[in-house]
């Protein structure tokens, strides 16, 4: 241990000056199987999504008769038939996804970090009854509550309206739970007390100050209720009898239902599978640095 | 704490008044904070709960010949309803076929992602990036439609595996026939949640200081032996969530055989425990029974979730003291 500690401070600093040593350039250069075990497991990941790629550009007779991975030219023609069919109501399913996630996730977001904020930076009598009920809350499984809401629902007139996706889907415990780590992390104390003491109001503290430095983490958790919302199955099915207001995974699931009797619609399926990855697929990749995911210590790094 | 007292200091006298008074505001202020969310945790999560015990305790009593309104009665049931769901064969089938889809899938896709993970955090592995965003890009693709992609490769008329194999004159096998089905969907699993734990592994990994491995080297540790003796070790927490995570996202499989059934018939109506509550309340329109099996669902997961619940608890409030 002695050894150890004395020869650390001389260590480091030769190795960060003198980067090009060749001890340091061996340790860089990729050692074979590693490398080839994770190209494996990328491979595994991107086949289906390739797949879907070319898949989309082939004719209804194509899909089932040429060689699956041969692309083919018919992806502006699948796109046009998709667009057609019943009025173009996939770009609706969209639209209304689009909508569900991105509101919901915004509206979550707002609802989260005020629990948050209030669970981390005050003392009240029932805060900690207040945290257990909410952390029991990330237990419960979502699905199993889709009955009984949808239920319930029904009893004031919201079922099959868009009502009946959005408002559940803004109680999130888990972003709850993320939030007030976030809050208690990234907030001090006596940045609140100088703006008190300085006469700031309350909610102008939380709006100006609290909320700005919580943003990295918020972005996050908006993230993650946006994509629990757009991956959502079991609810929108439940509750939506109306296919033009169904998000993409109920449209899309209720289109190969229909492919099952004509697989002329195979084709739609796969397309309209195709356009309902890349928007998310987008977003993943642009905002990756944000998808750094602690849950052991809760918190969230950006 | 320590942090009022150069303040203190300075201005003496209006110290001791000045933290008083916002200190008598805050007192209504977080309950503010909390208010809308508790009112949607109430609306969207206790009454649901709530709803779904009382129904679970009733049934509906039929008169005479069931016509007319006054011939079809809800009473009370006691916990016929329970003894129903848990006596029911087609119920038992469902959660045996889960916990085996479970035992096959969580194992599998938490070593895969700790491996994944590992290589990342390794230093001489190549085209680290690329990989990482592979491997989390399935995250990006809702079950439905992951379920549809793959329906679709397991189609033998579509199925490249199918193509090279009858190519290469080697038998074939039906994915979708029922002896496979359940790996059929586990993979889907295995595909759409090996990225996501991959990446909380490997951000717990990024935590680990770096000189813990300097020193491990410095004694002649090997890169594997660090791994074993450090990484895995250190991450342990973020496995155990993973893996309570993982379990509760099993018992509930739904979206997955529900989007395959168009393309196979060896997926029945109550494959898992949550299509049976769908059919029982949607099809048979037996809402109490439906009700019933998804308390015990509930209850299955509390259990399952208990211990999570006390870890989460002891590690992450540290650094708030109050």
């Amino acid at each position: 241990m002695a050894t150890l500690t004395s020869s650390r401070p001389a260590a480091r600093p030769a190795r960060r000056s003198a980067g090009l040593t060749p001890v340091r350039e061996r340790a860089q250069r990729p050692s074979f199987w590693p490398t080839a075990i994770l190209l494996l497991g990328a491979l595994y990941c991107l086949f289906p999504v390739l797949w879907v790629l070319i898949a989309s550009t082939k004719s209804a007779g194509e899909l089932f008769s040429t060689f699956t991975l041969a692309p083919s030219t018919h992806l502006w023609d699948n796109i046009t038939e998709l667009s057609a069919y019943r009025d173009g109501v996939f770009w609706r399913w969209m639209a209304n996804t689009a909508l569900y996630a991105g509101v919901g996730g915004l509206l979550s977001v707002v609802v989260s970090a005020m629990a948050g904020y209030g669970l981390a930076k005050f003392r009240f009598a029932g805060k900690s009854a207040i945290f257990n009920i909410i952390l029991a809350g990330v237990l419960v499984p979502g699905v199993v509550l889709a009955i009984p809401q949808y239920l319930l629902l029904a009893q004031v007139g919201l079922t099959n309206t868009y009502w009946s996706v959005l408002l559940p889907s803004i109680i999130s415990p888990y972003g709850i739970y993320l939030a007030r780590i976030y809050a208690a992390a990234s907030v001090p104390d006596d940045v609140l007390e100088a703006a008190r003491t300085d006469g700031a109001r309350e909610w102008r503290v939380f709006t100006s100050i609290s909320m700005p430095m919580m943003v990295p983490g918020l972005v996050t958790v908006f993230l993650f209720q946006f994509v629990a919302i757009w991956n959502n199955f079991m609810l929108p099915y439940i509750m939506l009898g109306d296919d033009r207001l169904f998000p993409l995974t109920v449209g899309l699931s209720g289109l190969l239902n229909q492919g099952a009797s004509q697989p002329a619609m195979y084709t739609s399926v796969i397309t309209g599978a195709l356009l309902s990855i890349l928007p998310l697929a987008a977003l993943f990749l642009t905002l990756q640095r944000y998808w750094q995911v602690d849950l052991a210590a809760g918190a969230v790094k950006a | 704490m320590t942090t009022t007292e150069p303040r203190a200091t300075t201005p003496a006298p209006p110290a001791s008044v000045e933290p008083r008074r916002p200190r008598r505001r805050r007192t209504l202020a977080p309950y503010v904070y909390l208010a809308p969310a508790m009112t949607l945790f109430t609306l969207f999560l206790a009454l649901p709960i709530g709803y779904a015990v009382y129904l679970s305790l009733r049934t509906v009593k039929v008169s005479g010949l069931g016509l007319g309104s006054g011939a079809r009665q809800e009473v009370w049931a006691g916990f016929s309803n329970y003894s129903r769901a848990l006596g029911d064969p087609e119920f038992l089938a469902s959660v045996g076929r889960v916990a085996l889809y479970g035992l096959v899938l969580v194992p599998t896709m938490l070593g895969l992602a700790l491996l994944f993970a590992l290589l990342l955090d390794a230093k001489r592995t190549g085209v680290k990036g690329f990989s990482r965003v592979s491997i989390f890009l399935p995250y990006a693709v809702p079950s439905v439609i992951a379920s549809l992609l793959w329906g679709f490769l397991y189609l033998p008329r579509v199925s490249p595996f199918e193509y090279v194999a009858e190519s290469l004159g080697l038998p074939t096998a039906d994915v979708l026939s029922s002896n496979v089905i359940l790996f059929a969907i586990a993979n889907i699993g295995l595909w759409g949640g090996v990225g996501f734990n991959m990446i909380v592994i490997y951000t717990a990994l990024k935590a680990i200081p770096q000189e813990l491995y300097e020193a491990a080297r410095l004694d002649g540790a090997t890169e594997r032996g660090i791994a074993w003796r450090i990484k895995i070790p250190i991450v342990a927490p973020s496995l155990i969530l993973t893996f309570l995570f993982s379990m509760i996202a099993t018992l509930q499989v739904f979206a997955e055989p529900t989007t395959l059934r168009p393309l196979t018939n060896t997926i029945s109506t109550t494959w898992s425990p949550l299509m049976k509550v769908y059919r029982d309340a949607f099809t048979r329109d037996d809402i109490y029974s439906a009700a019933a099996t998804s308390v015990v669902i509930a209850l299955a997961t509390f259990v399952l979730s208990f211990g999570f619940l006390r870890l989460v608890q002891r590690r992450a409030f540290a650094q708030e003291n109050g």
